[in-house]
């Protein structure tokens, strides 16, 4: 199958920017080229005749933008354990109907992904499922449970990227020293979620006048900052890099460009929530504005824009963290953290485009090129490499309707908001696996 | 004044004009417990379910009693025999509640926003006895149907809120509503028992109980909860009594006619002197005395708007 993508501003950061047409054959890119204007199909060397003619589809891309397959760095994915609320496979329909060709997933599963046979599991799934590429997360620890290293060459040889407690913070330094040192033998990434527990116990929320006015405890913003700072004296202390997930508070960002000046090997990431919403989202006790880390307070959230834009944070990820209403309709203090992500994600970004936070290039970074840097996976629009695209339409204005999603859970703060732009087409490997065209 | 509230869940979205006509129609419905058959009609065949998932002795009692002198057919449920136990949802407990057509349902729950939860999905009335660190609307009114009862007035008068003010919903709606009134509330206790932002609701904060009792009219004590010592928010008993406590010596900083208030139950010796409790200034079974009337006008109000209360 050949199919020409034509006309669209092609955006590959430090590669390509551009109005160009581009040529997959079967799984792989064969050609980029400029539009010429006024007629889009030069000839094909190969062939000798103008290319739209050799190909089985031409999609026209005019006016929208051509991108590097997006990557979300920070998915729940719920299988094995919890495929009520998500499945391996109605996550990837969910991410590429959101514009990621590609996901990782965290370990948080039942079991944990803390061995080779839960790694193996999860691919094999995704396989079926057969849409985005899914690459599996690790654990740092066994189950979890902090008190001892997994085995990081055997996850690492049946496709893990990465290892991570996520939702369970390394409290234990050492543990989390050696995991760094033992981490990087192999080649694996540690993305850290950093949270004092003690200090954040009983937390329900933010701390502050909102909390202390619903009557709700507290999560202080140094929680995560200690722990961000403790990470990266680690990180300087091992010299091997680390990847803080979810920054939330202006004090991380503020320790992360601190450590980055200094030429500490450490990357970040943020969700969109957290530079979209404050806490006065939970007033009314809503759910669907708890998460871990807590919306914070409007400095804060400032702060995460600031570091977006001074590439303090390399990456938003969407941390999307699928429950069904049996987690989120119940008290304020016993609902379940998190909140999904992959299908507004890319239209909440945007928006830090259209306020000039950041350009349509750096966007592209933070959803494609540095996630694909930081964890080592080929991305890129490459002549000979995978045909893994998306196509973004920046015009477009909708509603979003959190009834129509891909995902198997429905907890968003964003469902009825209007927003502006979002992916329409999503190629993995040469094959359309989302067509927002057709609609 | 037409009363047309739904539900009480906290005294932040009462108006002024309706916290009157609250305390109004309580201050009629008090002389009803002073007759010697003390039960009217007017909330005859109005159904009142009092739901506590939480314990609570005075408050249930109180509501009970409110409801029962008013003719409503009351009944309780507590946490422990009702279907929570066995894994149902407070939604699903409610709604199987509401089948059973219920007029008023009065909640404690150990959640901050159940109330306002239930509130939003049920046809009923809902009263919020008490929701976790929020909010507790009725001793709200009932503390401030006392200080009027005894002062005349609540605007201008100097409050004093002494102790766990982070974790006291009585604290928050007693900030709320006591400036909303006109008078100035100042707090003090342990700087672990001040929560963040507290002034964004209206109050001071004194820190230590000398200046805040300094020419108070009314001094109101927090109860103690021992319970929440794995939180590190005080040292020992003896200090705090020491530092924090309310003790004859102590009251001499206030005015000469101050009212001393506690919600209970009181923890004696420590937050307060067993002579201050039992004292001459003490209206702590006044507020008791008061928190059947309150609860009776909050019944009246929710359930029986149509009629006027039979006082009489």
């Amino acid at each position: 199958m050949r199919i020409l993508i034509s006309g669209g501003r092609v955006v590959d950061p430090g590669n390509l920017d551009g109005k160009m047409d581009i040529l997959v054959d079967d799984d792989k890119i064969v050609k980029i080229v400029k539009t010429v204007s006024g007629e889009n199909s030069p000839p094909d060397k190969l062939h000798d005749k103008p290319y739209d003619k050799i190909v089985d589809k031409v999609i026209n891309a005019s006016g929208k933008i051509v991108t590097p397959g997006l990557i979300d760095m920070h998915v729940h994915l719920r299988e094995p354990g919890h495929e009520y609320k998500e499945t391996i496979e109605s996550g990837c329909v969910a991410a590429v109907s959101g514009g990621f060709t590609a996901v990782c997933c965290m370990p948080n599963t039942n079991p944990v992904n803390d061995n080779r046979q839960v790694t193996e599991y999860i691919l094999k799934k995704a396989g079926e499922a057969g849409c985005a590429r899914v690459y599996p997360v690790g654990a740092i620890s066994k189950g979890l449970k902090g008190d001892g290293l997994c085995e990081y060459g055997d996850l690492k040889s049946a496709g893990a990227v990465a290892v991570s407690d996520d939702g369970n913070p390394v409290i234990d330094s050492l543990l989390m020293r050696r995991a760094l040192e033992y981490a990087d033998g192999f080649g694996l990434r540690v993305i850290s979620h950093c949270e004092d527990l003690p200090l954040a116990r009983g937390g329900a929320m933010n701390e502050g006048a909102v909390a202390t006015r619903m009557g709700l405890a507290g999560i202080p913003n140094a929680a995560e900052s200690i722990m961000v700072m403790r990470d990266i004296a680690l990180c300087e202390l091992t010299g091997v890099p680390v990847h803080i997930a979810h920054v939330s508070t202006m004090e991380s960002v503020r320790a992360i460009r601190d450590a980055k000046k200094r030429g500490a090997p450490v990357t970040a990431e943020t969700a969109p929530h957290y530079f979209t919403l404050t806490q006065d989202a939970v007033k009314g006790y809503n759910t669907n504005a708890k998460m871990n880390p807590p919306l914070r307070s409007a400095n804060d959230r400032q702060a995460i824009i600031n570091g977006l834009a001074d590439k303090t944070i390399d990456v938003i990820a969407t941390d999307h963290a699928p429950h069904s209403s049996i987690e989120k309709d119940v008290e304020f203090d016993m609902a379940a953290n998190g909140i999904i992500g992959l299908e507004t994600s890319v239209s909440l970004s945007l928006k830090l485009v259209e306020q000039g936070v950041i350009t349509i290039v750096e966007l592209i970074e933070k959803m494609s090129t540095n996630p694909a840097g930081i964890l080592g996976l080929k991305g890129g629009l490459n002549i000979g490499g995978m045909a893994d695209i998306t196509i973004i339409d920046p015009d477009v204005s909708f509603s979003v309707d959190a009834g129509s999603f891909k995902s198997l859970s429905k907890n968003t703060p964003f469902d009825r908001l209007n927003l502006k732009g979002r992916a329409i087409l999503t190629m993995v490997g040469g094959k359309i696996v989302y067509d927002g065209f057709a609609k | 004044m037409q009363f047309s509230r739904k539900d009480i869940l906290d005294i932040e979205s009462l108006s002024v004009d309706e916290i009157d006509f609250i305390l109004d129609t309580a201050d009629r419905m008090k002389e009803i417990s002073t007759r010697p058959v003390k039960k009217v009609p007017t909330l005859r065949g109005k159904t009142v379910v009092h739901f506590f998932y939480e314990p609570s002795t005075r408050t249930r009692t109180s509501f009970d009693i409110a409801a029962k002198r008013l003719s409503a057919d009351s009944l309780s449920i507590s946490a422990s025999s009702s279907s929570m136990v066995k894994g149902e949802t407070l939604i699903d407990t409610a709604r199987n509640l509401e089948a059973m057509n219920p007029d008023v349902i009065v909640i404690r729950h150990s959640s901050s926003g159940a109330p306002h939860m239930l509130a939003r999905i049920l046809k009923s009335a809902v009263i919020n006895a008490g929701d976790g660190t929020h909010a507790h609307p009725s001793q709200s009114l009932l503390d401030m149907m006392t200080v009027r009862e005894k002062k005349g007035k609540i605007k201008g008068l100097k409050i004093a809120i002494i102790g766990d003010i982070s974790h006291s919903r009585v604290a928050r709606s007693n900030i709320t509503g006591f400036t909303k009134m006109g008078a100035s509330v100042v707090l003090a206790g342990p700087c672990t028992m001040i929560p963040k932002g507290i002034e964004t609701l209206g109050a001071s904060v004194a820190y230590n109980i000398k200046d805040a009792i300094c020419d108070a009219d009314v001094i109101i004590m927090l109860r103690i909860q021992k319970e929440r010592q794995n939180s590190f928010l005080f040292s020992t008993d003896r200090e705090y009594a020491k530092f924090y406590g309310l003790n004859k010596s102590r009251l001499k900083g206030a005015r000469d006619d101050v009212l001393v208030m506690h919600p209970g139950p009181v923890n004696r010796g420590v937050e307060m002197a067993p002579d201050v409790a039992d004292g001459p200034f003490s209206v702590i079974l006044d507020q008791v005395t008061n928190g059947v009337a309150v609860r009776m006008a909050l019944l009246y109000l929710v359930a029986g708007g149509v009629r006027d209360a039979d006082t009489d």
